[in-house]
């Protein structure tokens, strides 16, 4: 700091930090955020040009836990590849199995029995929930509300439950596979599922009641860190991040995949601030990119109810021969993971090891927003905004 | 509306724009040359016909054989519905462009679509391939001294980076203690 700032009044010292108009001069800082740091989620490292508080430019520099998944993807068969994907959104397992099984199946022209369908669908919105779940309680320990946290990890626990009863696993799940799952739904599975979503919804308020309108959290997250609907349509930005700007797309309507064109529910947007939305939110804030979680936690409950009920008897796998050949075509598939569209590019070339796998990771594009969304704002605002994204860098880096 | 007629509506703008490309596949795209690519993506993006806004993926594929390395661009225009409903999807295309494999270049559309910045960031990281107009062309994922790009398919894996042992043609080293 220049030495004229100590001998300032004290309302030029204020002008001079607030714009520089007085005439002083503020020093521009380098700082870097992460790659270990708590609040950035994983390893991601910001640069961080600040004047004062201000943070004029925010560089994002990502690859910490880069693997090169797609280079596996390409030296193993599809069944093999799945664990991996598991490993991309290691938040949204089951999310990631489906949508790669349904890609391989779409090139392999592969129909899954119905019965695998319902159990998919089952899970890959019980990974939402689960997920969202992680997402509401993180931004709260990001916003230094820690209770949230323990009441969404004791919930999430649950969820991981059901899982283990259905594959064994608790995170890496690799149970959605081509053709449909490994091993059919245990005994009293739907039960103990229904016996969840009925503890779980009235949850739901509480969480609200909890955090959504806390007003410390409202007035971290109200208007801060703003994304129009044209900016982020144009950086490529998926799943809750575009429909807090208020774009009302979600490819299970727009472009139904599996069993979701049969099922009703509701797609949450951004809102203003004006009746039961707290004052001062508007469309596209890091407020509504939290509550558009919230409420999708909701539709996912309707969704699996809507399943438990429509679930036929019979088979839950098609005959996939281990070592079918892939043909030499090319798919592009994605669908709507928790945090975005994940989309899977798989080329074959007749043998039974694909040329090519390429993912698009949601988190990736809806990151690369980053720098131009938090150019002008304050330092505190930086981790409300990269909270509000929702990344996880195991999918970023792949 | 079919990728035939996109390529129809490409082709009355830039005649000599198109280049080859099978359209008998699952995943139809229409060739472009890879010149023209920057005004083909202006075109795409606003013209009324096809408003393609949401640039959905960039995928490099290496075809050795053919000594070329294919870009896929994956494009789709999303649209408001009525008051309150649901917005959908007009058009879906996919745009096929391929470089020579050494020295390959073509031009940047991160002014077109921003979301193609870090997508372009990532494809010369992993392929080498160099996008002119790019505003910060550097590595994305891998580490800004690593040598080579991994994706090719005649990448060779490093035996060491910086004390970390590699692995060789006889399969993982065996770390050094």
């Amino acid at each position: 700091m220049p030495d004229a700032m100590f001998t300032a009044e004290p309302d030029l010292l204020f002008d001079a930090t607030r714009d520089g108009s007085s005439g002083l001069r503020t020093e521009e800082m380098l700082i870097n955020m992460g790659p270990q740091h708590p609040s950035t989620h994983g390893v991601l490292r910001l640069l961080l040009r600040t004047d004062g508080e201000m943070v004029v430019e925010a560089v994002p520099h990502i690859g910490y836990l880069h693997r090169c998944a797609e280079k596996i993807g390409e030296n193993v068969q599809p069944y093999q590849f799945i664990p991996k994907t598991d490993r991309m959104d290691y938040l949204a397992a089951m999310n990631n199995n489906h949508v790669f099984s349904l890609a391989v199946e779409k090139l392999l022209g592969v129909e899954v029995p119905e019965r695998a369908g319902y159990i998919r669908v089952i899970m890959a919105e019980l990974n939402r929930i689960a997920s969202h779940l992680v997402a509401f309680g993180t931004y709260g320990l990001d916003m230094g509300a820690f209770t949230a946290v323990l009441y969404a990890f004791r919930e999430r626990e649950y969820i991981l439950d059901l899982f283990e009863a259905a594959c064994g696993a608790r995170l890496t799940y690799s149970y959605i596979t081509i053709g449909g799952v490994t091993f059919d739904l245990p005994d009293r599975f739907l039960e103990r599922l229904t016996e969840f979503l009925d503890y779980f919804e009235p949850k739901i308020d509480e969480y609200d009641r909890l955090l959504s309108y806390n007003h410390i959290f409202v007035k971290r997250t109200a208007g801060v860190g703003v994304i129009s609907a044209e900016d982020a349509i144009a950086w490529g930005l998926t799943g809750p991040c575009l429909r807090a700007s208020g774009v009302k797309w979600d490819l299970r309507r727009g472009m139904p995949y599996e069993l979701y064109v049969r099922l009703d529910f509701y797609i949450p947007v951004g809102r203003p601030g004006g009746g039961d939305i707290p004052r001062g939110v508007v469309v596209g804030d890091c407020w509504n990119r939290y509550f558009v979680r919230m409420q999708e936690m909701r539709e996912s409950v309707r969704i699996l109810r809507q399943c438990i009920a429509g679930i036929p008897a019979g088979e839950v796998r098609a005959k996939v021969p281990k070592n079918v050949k892939l043909p030499a075509d090319e798919v592009y598939f994605e669908g709507e993971n928790p945090r975005g569209q994940l989309g899977f590019l798989v080329v074959g070339d007749g043998s039974p090891i694909p040329w090519r796998v390429k993912a698009r990771g949601p988190s990736f594009c809806n990151l690369s927003i980053t720098s131009h969304v938090c150019r002008g704002v304050l330092l505190a605002d930086v981790p409300a905004i990269i909270g509000s994204i929702d990344i996880v860098l195991g999918e970023v880096d792949r | 509306m079919t990728p035939e007629e996109t390529a129809g509506l490409i082709g009355s703008a830039f005649p000599d724009a198109l280049a080859d490309a099978p359209m008998d596949t699952l995943h139809p795209a229409v060739g472009v040359v890879a010149g023209r690519w920057h005004e083909v993506a202006l075109f795409l993006r606003d013209d009324p016909r096809l408003r393609l806004n949401l640039l959905r993926c960039l995928s490099g594929v290496d075809r050795i054989a053919e000594g070329r390395i294919e870009l896929v661009y994956d494009l789709m225009s999303i649209r408001p519905g009525g008051e309150g409903e649901a917005w959908s999807c007009g058009v879906q295309a996919a745009v096929r462009i391929g470089v020579p494999r050494d020295g390959g270049s073509l031009p940047s559309v991160a002014d077109v679509w921003p979301a193609a910045e870090w997508h372009e960031r990532e494809v010369y990281d992993l392929l080498g391939v160099s996008f002119s107009g790019h505003p910060d062309l550097r590595r994305i994922l891998c580490p800004d001294d690593w040598v080579g790009h991994p994706l090719r398919k005649d990448y060779v894996f490093p035996v060491e980076y910086h004390g970390i042992p590699g692995s060789t043609e006889f399969g993982q080293r065996s770390p050094r203690h």
